[in-house]
């Protein structure tokens, strides 16, 4: 093999033109390095950034909670597999966030919406800042998660008002399709297994679910955009009605979580589990503001 | 879409590139080299990314820009287009039969991806010994476009390339 063949050889023969690559802002590091970013004219910029933050913010919190499950799951094979799932999230949060930067006029960066907004200004549901609970908990958060982002993604790949969400869209649905799979394989095997992992993946679902109601609650941009997620309900319910009758396992009754003052995750408020993760989150970015590794 | 003979000369140097995690298949197997432009000393590269947080997209943006530098192009541009969006179905007849070599087993037809509940079983033959008799291991690997595999005939664990 010459250096020529392995691009790891042909770095390590200190080829200095290649030093860009190690550097973080070279400009590859740009998720949408390239793409027309041109806001349609009839699409309101500060909404479709607005609405690029509900959904990127949700993608980034999610693969926070999963990437804590590194070093903790049940099975190695578990833990690659979540690991896995949340790699995904982080990148859709990446095009996300990057999108929602441009859409506004403001060219804040992905970084600057990860690290440097407070937690009020997180438009995330409630359902993904939860702590990770027992393994039971985070399948019935992902299986919710997954089946409800699955369906909103195929939405938005046919009929997005912005072609560059659209195609982010397009590509995350095929990631969230492994990601419902597998949430709903663990869900059928813990609710068809035991009685006591039976009942621990009831528990699961049982307090998970008050929180789906808030993927389905639209916010004025969704709906100035002329997407409502409310359409949402009655497929996403259907599909999981089914998982959980497979896993034998019986569909949740309670209602939703409460808002306050008529507000919640989309709003900026949220629950106490969202503070810590925040802090461990931006804990680097903001001890070293501006520093590059 | 490749016009004169030095754009074809760039989509041959840029689709030469290997990919950083499978450096068995090149970017022109995989299918991420969609397109690329040259007029006169400029080329502009297009590349389709494959998975959403897959690290090595940079790595590749990189090492296109490289090579076409190295190769006499003074002015070289990488760009991203995310629409259509990558998809397993890209891979060349070539670029299969190579994973098939490396001991990864290629990718079946990109299906809609319907819940499954684990009631079809996919066929796939294992790539040391061609028996069909093998089993899913775990659906996620040492990377975001693989799962573990093992063979019941030969017994060994191999990778497979999931569909996408």
């Amino acid at each position: 093999m010459t250096t020529d063949d392995h691009v790891y050889l042909t770095l390590a023969e200190g080829d200095h033109e290649a030093e860009a690559r190690w550097a973080y802002g070279t400009g590859f590091a740009d998720p949408l390095l390239g793409v027309d970013t041109t806001v349609p004219p009839d699409v309101d910029g500060a909404d479709l950034s607005l609405y690029c933050q509900l959904l990127g913010d949700d993608a980034l919190i999610l693969a926070q909670r999963l990437i804590e499950w590194c070093t903790k799951a049940p099975e190695l094979e578990e833990e690659v597999a979540l690991a896995n799932l949340g790699l995904d999230l982080l990148g859709q949060a990446r095009l996300l966030l990057s999108r929602a930067g441009q859409a506004d006029g403001t060219g804040r960066t992905e970084d600057d919406f990860a690290y440097w907004r407070a937690e009020h200004e997180f438009r995330n549901v409630r359902l993904v800042e939860l702590d990770n609970g027992d393994f039971a908990f985070s399948i019935a958060r992902l299986l919710l998660f997954a089946t409800a982002r699955r369906a909103l993604y195929q939405r938005l790949a046919a009929a997005s008002p912005d072609p560059v969400l659209a195609a982010v869209a397009a590509r995350g649905v095929k990631e969230l399709a492994y990601h419902q799979e597998y949430a709903a394989a663990w869900t059928v095997r813990l609710g068809d297994g035991t009685a006591y992992s039976a009942a621990r993946m009831q528990a699961g679902l049982d307090a998970v679910w008050p929180l789906l109601d808030e993927l389905f609650t639209a916010h004025e941009a969704e709906l100035r955009l002329g997407l409502d997620p409310a359409e949402l309900r009655e497929p996403v319910l259907a599909e999981l009605a089914a998982v959980l009758a497979e896993a034998e396992l019986t569909v949740p009754t309670a209602g939703p979580l409460a808002r306050i003052g008529g507000k919640a995750g989309r709003e900026g408020v949220h629950t106490e589990a969202l503070g810590p993760l925040l802090a461990e989150l931006q804990s680097v970015a903001r001890e070293h503001p501006g520093a590059t590794w | 879409m490749v016009s004169t003979l030095a754009a074809r000369h760039a989509a041959e140097i840029a689709g030469a590139v290997p990919d950083p995690e499978l450096p068995m298949l090149t970017l022109a197997d995989l299918g991420v080299l969609s397109e690329v432009e040259q007029d006169g000393a400029a080329v502009t590269a297009w590349l389709t990314p494959t998975y959403s947080g897959c690290p090595a997209v940079a790595e590749m943006a990189a090492d296109v820009e490289l090579r076409l530098r190295a190769a006499g192009f003074t002015e070289v541009r990488v760009r991203l287009r995310l629409d259509p969006p990558w998809s397993t179905d890209l891979i060349t007849p070539a670029g299969r039969a190579k994973l098939a070599a490396a001991g990864i087993a290629p990718p079946g037809p990109s299906s809609p991806g319907l819940l499954q509940l684990g009631r079809t079983r996919l066929a796939v033959d294992c790539p040391q010994c061609g028996s069909a008799d093998t089993e899913e291991l775990s659906r996620f690997g040492s990377t975001a476009c693989k799962a573990l595999w093992r063979c019941r005939a030969c017994r060994e664990p191999f990778e497979r390339m999931k569909e996408i």
